[in-house]
């Protein structure tokens, strides 16, 4: 499995955000997105998961599955958590693990890879920050999806917990899975490639110069 | 389909927890109704000549009110992204969350409407066409709401933009539904002209409804 990118571009909001953005990722390797503050990380990110148009260029999974798109494949780990405050711990999870698709219902695995199944009856509006976080993380866990899409995903995480997201982004990596992560500090994988977005800001258009 | 019994139950489970608004609806219909014979005097002819009118404006508000926060949540707190990225069609998704607002908002109305129509003088006969009607008629009113829900989504103040939006599309509905409820209190037209009109205005809604509200929600996403 490989996702290509070539000369992929994006506009938000009417202003060019990167252009000429071109990467290639296999079944277990990572792809490490780094940029100043605006540089498109998130944008980029998103654009593979499907919820920002691409403006120019072409993204392809070769080897995933030809009916489905590329958000369909893939784990999305964004800013937000996705939790509802009143729910349990385990309640958010199991919906989760339920509408993403999940086969197995036993959440008891991916709550203990985060250190969370002391907390699963917990309401998630008393979760820190970062066990917010972990909680998150853990709805990877629970339905198989080649591609992982991780916006920061240590911020918020302390010592103990960025060791462990390493730990299971390298089995998710050994398992044959792609991930793409934006980050500006380090990520505990091995031989991590990396992209770098300040180079890729596009040119501004010749009318605002004027303007 | 298990994505979809999904949506339902969770977003049925926050309805009835705390700070959910399930009940706000009918405590909202509840005094609305309570307040319109202290305002109007107790002429009990008046009061059975526009019950059936006053319970369907009520319910009509009455199901607006937890419905600027159905996308608006999830578009918050980031499920909406994961919701769109998921392989259940958006148009099924959105008639779930539709379902499961009325079974929380719509419903309890429709089961406390013969008590409330106590207040207004409304007899057995009455009483029963009119909770039929709501029966038939609020499900129309949800899916209805839900094209105002999906558009108002990443707007600051969406609830008053929304009632804006949504309020004339209601507008069929609640003709059709007081005049088959009036038509079973006083006649003189058959109950069932403008209750099967009711129907189809329902059933037309609950196709359209999730499929404008869908297609409003990708747009936005963008």
């Amino acid at each position: 499995m490989r996702l290509s990118a070539t000369d992929l571009a994006c506009r938000r909001g009417g202003r060019d955000v990167f252009a000429g953005v071109s990467f290639s990722v296999a079944s277990g390797e990572s792809l490490t997105i780094r940029g100043r503050n605006g540089a498109g990380k998130s944008s980029l990110l998103r654009m593979v998961a499907g919820l920002v148009r691409v403006a120019g260029g072409q993204l392809s999974l070769e080897g995933g599955d030809p009916e489905l798109t590329l958000g369909e494949q893939a784990h999305y780990l964004g800013h937000l958590d996705a939790l509802k405050p009143s729910l349990s711990v385990e309640e958010n999870l199991r919906f989760w693990s339920a509408f993403l698709g999940a086969a197995a219902s036993d959440l008891s695995e991916p709550l203990r890879a985060v250190g969370l199944d002391t907390l699963s009856d917990l309401p998630a509006a008393y979760l820190s920050a970062g066990q917010r976080r972990r909680l998150s993380i853990a709805r990877l866990l629970t339905v198989k999806r080649p591609l992982w899409l991780l916006d920061e995903p240590t911020s918020t995480l302390d010592a103990a917990a960025q060791a462990r997201l390493g730990e299971i982004m390298k089995a998710h990596l050994a398992g044959g899975g792609i991930i793409l992560a934006a980050t500006h500090g380090p990520l505990q994988l091995d031989g991590a490639r990396e992209l770098n977005l300040d180079g890729a800001a596009a040119p501004r258009a010749a009318m605002e110069m004027s303007a | 389909m298990t994505s979809l019994a999904a949506i339902l139950i969770r977003d049925m489970r926050i309805a009835v927890r705390v700070g959910g608004g399930a009940m706000m609806g009918v405590l909202f219909f509840l005094v609305v109704v309570t307040l319109i014979p202290f305002a109007l005097g107790p002429d009990l002819a008046l009061l059975k000549r526009i019950g059936p009118a006053i319970l369907w404006l009520a319910a009509l508000l009455a199901s607006l009110l937890a419905l600027d926060r159905l996308f608006v949540a999830d578009h918050d707190d980031g499920s909406l992204d994961l919701i769109l990225m998921g392989r259940a069609p958006l148009e099924i998704v959105v008639a779930a969350k539709g379902l499961a607002h009325w079974l929380t908002t719509g419903l309890p109305l429709v089961i406390a409407a013969p008590l409330i129509g106590l207040f207004l003088n409304l007899d057995a006969p009455a009483a029963g066409a009119l909770v039929l009607t709501l029966l038939v008629g609020t499900p129309a009113l949800t899916f209805i709401g839900l094209i105002g829900a999906a558009i108002a989504v990443t707007l600051r103040r969406g609830g008053l933009l929304l009632a804006v939006l949504v309020l004339p599309l209601t507008v069929p509905v609640l003709i059709f539904g007081v005049a088959a409820a009036n038509a079973a209190v006083i006649g003189p037209i058959p109950f069932g002209t403008p209750f099967t009109t009711l129907c189809a205005l329902t059933l037309a809604s609950l196709v359209v409804g999730p499929f404008a509200a869908a297609a409003a929600l990708r747009q936005e996403m963008e």
